[in-house]
């Protein structure tokens, strides 16, 4: 599903260049459950952010189904955020203003999807994960878990192919921990998708069929990418 | 959704979205204020025009009379009184052009109805009644008025003068008094166009304790009074048949003033001109010219909303936009994450910048329906205080030796003053153009913000390296 070869990605912060990533290749087979892991600041979250088309390498190319996202333009790369991707956010990343069916319904709007489709669809959703009874809530009035939960359904509901997951559960407790990374694996079996998740967590990344390590902005030569340990 | 979210977003930042509506709410205030209060100067203007030349006239012919060719005004032929003491009375009136002009040929009338745009014409006689009486020392042998007195006791003299206009009557007849204005009686009627009957101003009546029905002397002859005429305060206090006044003064066959109705108002200047070159002796102003004339409490009033006004509310627009827009952009900085989320889950850039255009539009309608409102009570606030203001007209011309373009300047000195009560009348398209203004505020807003929304990369907004 994806081939990326010696991807570079380096970005000025705080007046120095960091070099994110530093001729990365990595191949993602479809369906797969792919853990990221590594030191904090090696390009972790930068990688994500390639393989979901939000930004672009220095150089190399980061293929997703024969097509170089780096090649694609911004009104190319919109539709394919709009129907492949979803992702979901540490910080989970609602709209504060937003009940939790309009959070959810925002990811059907860029997909023309109107009125009551689009909010029977996003009740669903929720439904799915067991909100709901917190559709008409605010994400202030939510607990971590449950806005993870809606992130989660406003990633699902446009049934993309490839879900997108940086350090999902890194806000939450063990508990809600343990509830979620069950809740993403549980819907990768079901539905096929091509999952990816950076994590800090070695018992999130116990989950994945497949490990990456990270470091220095490349995959880990010595450890490459293994099948993780139960 | 689209609505859901500029709703709640508002609400969000009540307080930024407050300062930026009512920023824009003040802004649009000012600018119904002022048009509102040009209008009131506008028709405070045209009630001055119209008491000194009447309704639906757009320009006046008349001839001023030569430096020093003017015959002295004599007041010939006094009237025997009664005497005794030594002493006599007199009493005399004289019925005559306003002083300083002086007459045309009826024929001119024609002339100048014939000149291609002119719609109607009329001619008028605008006269003075001069009342003079008093008594003085009784001569040896008879005398003259201003003889050296012998008699015994000082002379006492009393004048009073009067206004009085001569109308033509007749279906397309134009001039300084219409139908329209009379509050009570008749108006002429083309049988009563040579007939002893005059109508008077409210004003008079009233000074007077005339009514319809009344008996009035002017140039020593009764006059019957057929009707109270509403005229402004400049205006004649006494109207007559044409025929008559032309009879009463002695000017039979004669005019003192043209009165020209011209077919379209843009065409004014060009019908002007024609005009002027029919009778090149005849001066001829149009109501542009006397308006120029127009100084006093009013002019100023005029000058402070065509100037200061406008330029505070100018000044007040501009400074809502910006920092309207200025908020718009530094709230947008605060949602960088929101919208790169959004980006991240699919949203295209228009429909990010529609978003916060759609706010913007928001805040610009809040803030034009709060300005309007706060606008149309300013506005009524004027009209209920209903300030009164005095306007000077034709002392410019006195000075040249004329009395008035217009055949104003009834009184000695060619100055006429006129005092109106300034209202401010809301005009529809006053409101929509300040509905439109603050929409465009909204616009600038919501464009700024837009600007700084769709210059956002996602990845900055999202990446957090790991």
């Amino acid at each position: 599903m994806y081939e990326l070869n010696d991807v570079h990605k380096a970005f000025r912060r705080g007046g120095a260049t960091v070099h994110a990533l530093d001729g990365l290749d990595l191949t993602i087979g479809s369906g797969e459950f792919l853990a990221v892991q590594g030191p904090t600041g090696q390009g972790k979250s930068t990688l994500l952010l390639l393989l979901g088309g939000l930004d672009r390498p220095t150089s190399g190319s980061v293929v997703f189904e024969g097509r170089d996202l780096a090649a694609l333009s911004e009104a190319e790369l919109a539709p394919l955020r709009a129907s492949e991707f979803g992702f979901v956010f540490q910080t989970f990343n609602l709209i504060p203003t937003l009940t939790a069916q309009e959070n959810v319904e925002a990811a059907l709007v860029p997909g023309g999807i109107h009125g009551k489709e689009r909010r029977d669809l996003a009740l669903a959703g929720l439904d799915e994960l067991g909100l709901a009874d917190r559709a008409t809530h605010l994400p202030s009035e939510l607990s971590g878990g449950q806005q993870q939960r809606v992130a989660i359904a406003r990633a699902l509901v446009k049934k993309p192919r490839v879900l997108l997951a940086d350090e999902p559960t890194g806000n939450l407790d063990e508990r809600t921990r343990d509830e979620i990374i069950g809740l993403l694996e549980q819907l990768w079996q079901e539905r096929g998708l091509t999952l990816v998740v950076v994590t800090h967590d070695s018992a999130v990344a116990r989950r994945a069929d497949r490990l990456a390590v990270i470091e220095n902005g490349r995959i880990d030569e010595a450890r490459g990418v293994v099948t993780p340990v139960p | 959704m689209y609505l859901t979210y500029i709703r709640r977003e508002l609400r969000r930042r009540f307080k930024q979205s407050l300062v930026v509506a009512l920023g824009l709410a003040v802004g649009v205030a000012l600018v119904v204020i002022v048009s509102s209060a040009a209008a009131g100067v506008r028709s405070a203007q045209g009630q001055v025009l119209h008491s000194l030349y009447g309704v639906g006239t757009d320009m006046t012919v008349t001839r001023s009379l030569a430096a020093g060719s003017g015959a002295p005004q004599r007041f010939g032929g006094f009237g025997p009184g009664g005497s005794g003491s030594g002493t006599r009375k007199l009493s005399r009136d004289s019925l005559h052009p306003q002083a300083g002009s002086t007459t045309l040929p009826a024929a001119d009338v024609r002339k100048v109805a014939q000149v291609n745009g002119v719609s109607a014409a009329s001619g008028g006689l605008v006269l003075t009644e001069t009342e003079f009486s008093g008594t003085i020392p009784s001569p040896a042998g008879g005398g003259r008025l201003g003889g050296g007195s012998s008699g015994g006791g000082s002379p006492t003299f009393s004048i009073n003068s009067l206004a009085v206009d001569g109308v033509a009557i007749g279906a397309n007849a134009v001039g300084p008094l219409t139908a329209s204005q009379v509050t009570s009686g008749s108006y002429f009627t083309t049988a009563e166009s040579s007939a002893r009957v005059a109508i008077v101003s409210d004003a008079y009546a009233r000074q007077h304790s005339l009514h319809v029905g009344s008996t009035i002397k002017v140039a020593g002859k009764s006059l019957r009074v057929i009707g109270l005429a509403g005229v402004s305060s400049g205006a004649a206090d006494i109207y007559l048949p044409l025929a008559t006044a032309q009879k009463l003064a002695g000017l039979g066959g004669k005019v003192t003033t043209i009165f020209v109705s011209v077919g379209s108002a843009s065409h004014v200047t060009q019908v002007a001109a024609a005009v002027k070159a029919a009778l090149p002796r005849a001066t001829v102003s149009t109501s542009a010219d006397l308006a120029k004339q127009v100084s006093g409490a009013l002019s100023s009033a005029s000058s402070l909303t065509s100037n200061l006004g406008r330029w505070l509310s100018i000044a007040a627009l501009a400074v809502a936009f910006l920092v309207a827009g200025l908020l718009m952009t530094s709230a947008i900085s605060r949602r960088v994450r929101e919208f790169g989320t959004l980006k991240a889950i699919g949203w295209r850039t228009r429909r990010l910048v529609a978003q916060v255009v759609g706010e913007g539009l928001a805040l610009g309608l809040l803030g034009g329906l709060a300005g309007v409102a706060l606008g149309v009570a300013a506005a009524a606030a004027i009209s209920a205080a209903a300030p009164s203001l005095s306007a000077t007209v034709g002392s410019t011309f006195a000075s040249a030796g004329g009395f008035g373009p217009f055949g104003g300047g009834r009184r000695p000195g060619g100055a006429q003053s006129v005092l109106v009560h300034l209202t401010a009348p809301l005009e529809a398209h006053t409101i929509v153009i300040a509905l439109l203004l603050a929409l465009a505020g909204g616009l600038v807003a919501g464009g700024f913000g837009a600007w700084r929304a769709a210059r956002l990369r996602p990845a900055d907004a999202l990446r957090s390296v790991g």
